[in-house]
């Protein structure tokens, strides 16, 4: 029998100290009906059946793992890239939505709600509505409609009703706020979240979903090295959800390094920073206890990456809980290196990772490598929804 | 006997509610808000403590939040005006604000300083039950807090009963599946849903709250319940006309 791993969360959705589902009341009815299903739907053979094959034949899985071969020679290391910006879509998210879109036709939902950071969320929700013919909302901030122009134009031509999210900052985390308050005014609707956060029953689901990332690692691994275990894995962290799919199915084995790298901005001092585990503190956001970046009154404190996608100022529940008790070591890198990061892949790989992923890979330089570490770096997007960003930046 | 009960044995039927947000439309207009609302003959006032990103307020009280934040205000010196009017008010205040604000101040010290303000009933949308139950009921016991529950047409018979059983004040009948923020009229559906709350003969007053905003939507949330609670609508007003006009707004709606 297998035994239960302490990561996964207890029966009220708490990881350590930190989760839970501190909802409004309104909310209730709808939280309790996909906790009470969630876990049984996913493990039925007929949602697996569905889930794998559209993840094959539609997404395009499994991703290939790439052995790097000039990065792992610049910095003296085995360096496999998993490749999630091949997936349809061009992210990681679409694992996610897939599974998500299947659990709400099995509970008769008809309308999706989403919202997005970088679009790569919502450009995912976009397709799997347009797939199964369901009504699709998305929240997006008013600024990254701006600066991730491309994607508001997918999701547009996908079908998606688009909304601006236009109170506080005007990225994720108040994209995140009005879909909540949407979902409150429109309980019919399934919230179709992008990532490993919100209220419990949420980040559990989510991290389940996106685990068909190490869950193929494993075997492809075995396949090229003899040993399902790399040494390191490396995953960029905003919310967490591509950081949690690579992780998940190496959390018990403790031999496995695991590094999530979050947004430093302008510096993880400079005021202008997303690194939420440096920054932040226990308190509780979009339903979740977790740490969070907040003054000394507990109100959120607006945060700031060139990565629309990695630009929140929280972490997901089980980060937090990753972070507190030293399982996985926080890491983060700014915009300037990750910059630097994605030009190099780009230069000497052929690869134009998103500015998300570039973070991940900007802390390779940080590392102190051996000769002989395998390590794997999850490669979660592609850069084409950033092209403007890169051509604005290539000169410097 | 919490200031909240001693209300409703002086009085049990068409109480108005006011809600209002600390530090708005100026920082230091929280003291006279509260004047001109008791004057107007308020039955209670429900403070509103400023938050960043309040999930079950509508753009109104979002607004109102925002601007009392840039304004500068804090939960010290929301402590520091509620404790000015302590001696003087008479009308009972509830303070409303959201989980995250109490954890980071401390949980303790924002109960300890809660009731140095004479305040003993709080209104914490965010709070789920199965936190309340777990740990917050214990500490608002020790202090002598209640907290205040909010129903919806959603909310299964069993878990209003069990909510019923928690509140030593009232229960906050949230009009329709909603955020705050004015309608404009209560529709027949609502109305069932009164009716069946009503018919629960439920021990703990029933206060209706979210989308009233006048005289008429108030008139019918008191035909079945004890009274109404007033946000967004005042805020609007408050926003648009300032204290002077507090008195013109309240009139109308308790002729």
């Amino acid at each position: 029998m297998k035994i239960k791993s302490k990561f996964h969360p207890d029966k009220n959705g708490y990881f350590g100290q930190f989760g839970g589902a501190f909802i409004p009341e309104l909310l209730h009815p709808n939280v309790k009906e996909l906790a009470d299903n969630y876990i049984q739907i996913i493990e039925s053979e007929e949602f697996q059946e569905e889930y794998k094959a559209l993840l094959k034949d539609y997404v395009g899985r499994p991703t290939p793992l790439y052995l790097a071969k000039s990065l792992s020679e610049k910095y003296g290391a085995f360096i496999y890239l998993k490749r999630e910006d091949l997936c349809h879509t061009g992210a990681h998210k679409v694992n996610n939505t897939i599974g998500q879109i299947l659990i709400a036709k099995k509970l008769g939902k008809t309308k999706i709600l989403a919202e997005t950071g970088a679009g790569q969320h919502g450009v995912a929700t976009a397709t799997v509505c347009a797939l199964m013919g369901l009504d699709c909302t998305v929240f997006m901030g008013e600024k990254d409609i701006v600066r991730q122009a491309p994607n508001v134009a997918r999701m547009k031509m996908l079908g998606a009703t688009i909304v601006p999210a236009t109170s506080g900052s005007k990225t994720l985390k108040d994209a995140t706020n009005e879909a909540i308050r949407y979902w409150i005014q429109n309980p019919e609707t399934f919230y179709l979240i992008g990532s490993v956060v919100g209220p419990a029953p949420h980040p559990d689901m989510v991290a389940r979903l996106q685990a068909i990332i190490s869950e193929e690692m494993k075997w492809q691994l075995k396949e090229k090295t003899g040993k399902e275990n790399p040494d390191t894995i490396i995953a960029c962290v905003g919310g967490g959800s591509n950081a949690a799919g690579a992780f998940y199915h190496y959390l018990d084995d403790e031999d496995v390094e695991l590094i999530a790298v979050e947004a430093a901005g302008l510096g993880v001092n400079s005021g202008e920073s997303a690194a939420t585990s440096q920054l932040g503190e226990v308190g509780i956001i979009h339903g979740s206890k977790t740490i969070l970046m907040q003054d000394e009154y507990g109100q959120i404190v607006e945060p700031y990456s060139i990565s629309a996608g990695l630009d929140y100022p929280g972490v997901g529940p089980l980060h937090a809980y990753l972070y507190e008790s030293k399982r996985a070591k926080f890491m983060n890198a700014t915009d300037k290196e990750a910059l630097t990061a994605a030009y190099e892949l780009t230069k000497i790989e052929g690869i134009i990772p998103a500015l998300e992923t570039a973070h991940a890979l900007a802390v390779l330089p940080k590392m102190d490598l051996k000769k002989d570490q395998v390590v794997v770096i999850n490669l979660s997007g592609r850069g084409d929804k950033d092209l403007e960003t890169f051509i604005k930046h290539l000169d410097h | 006997m919490n200031s909240i009960q001693q209300l409703f044995q002086k009085k049990e039927r068409n109480l108005l509610s006011i809600y209002f947000t600390c530090g708005y439309p100026a920082l230091e207009d929280t003291t006279e808000v509260i004047a001109s609302l008791e004057k107007s003959g308020v039955d209670f006032i429900e403070v509103g403590l400023p938050y960043s990103d309040p999930l079950a307020d509508g753009p109104t009280i979002q607004d109102s939040s925002q601007k009392a934040l840039e304004n500068g205000i804090n939960l010290d010196i929301v402590f520091e005006q509620l404790m000015t009017v302590k001696n003087t008010n008479k009308t009972p205040l509830v303070l409303m604000g959201y989980l995250n604000q109490m954890l980071k101040y401390g949980e303790d010290k924002f109960c300890q300083k809660v009731v140095a303000c004479g305040i003993d009933t709080l209104i914490l949308p965010d709070l789920p039950m199965v936190e309340f139950e777990n740990h917050y009921k214990a500490l608002f016991d020790k202090y002598g807090l209640t907290n205040v529950f909010l129903i919806t047409p959603n909310t299964e018979e069993e878990r209003i009963r069990k909510i019923d059983s928690y509140t030593n004040a009232f229960i906050y009948v949230v009009a329709s599946s909603s955020i705050t923020g004015a309608k404009g009229e209560i529709s027949n559906q609502q109305i069932a849903y009164f009716e069946r709350i009503k018919n629960m003969n439920l021990q703990s007053k029933l206060i209706v709250g979210f989308g009233i905003s006048d005289k008429q939507t108030f008139t019918t949330a008191c035909e079945y319940a004890n009274g109404a609670i007033i946000g967004s609508a005042f805020i609007k007003n408050l926003g648009q006309n300032g204290i002077a006009k507090i008195d013109d707004f309240i009139k109308p709606i308790i002729a």
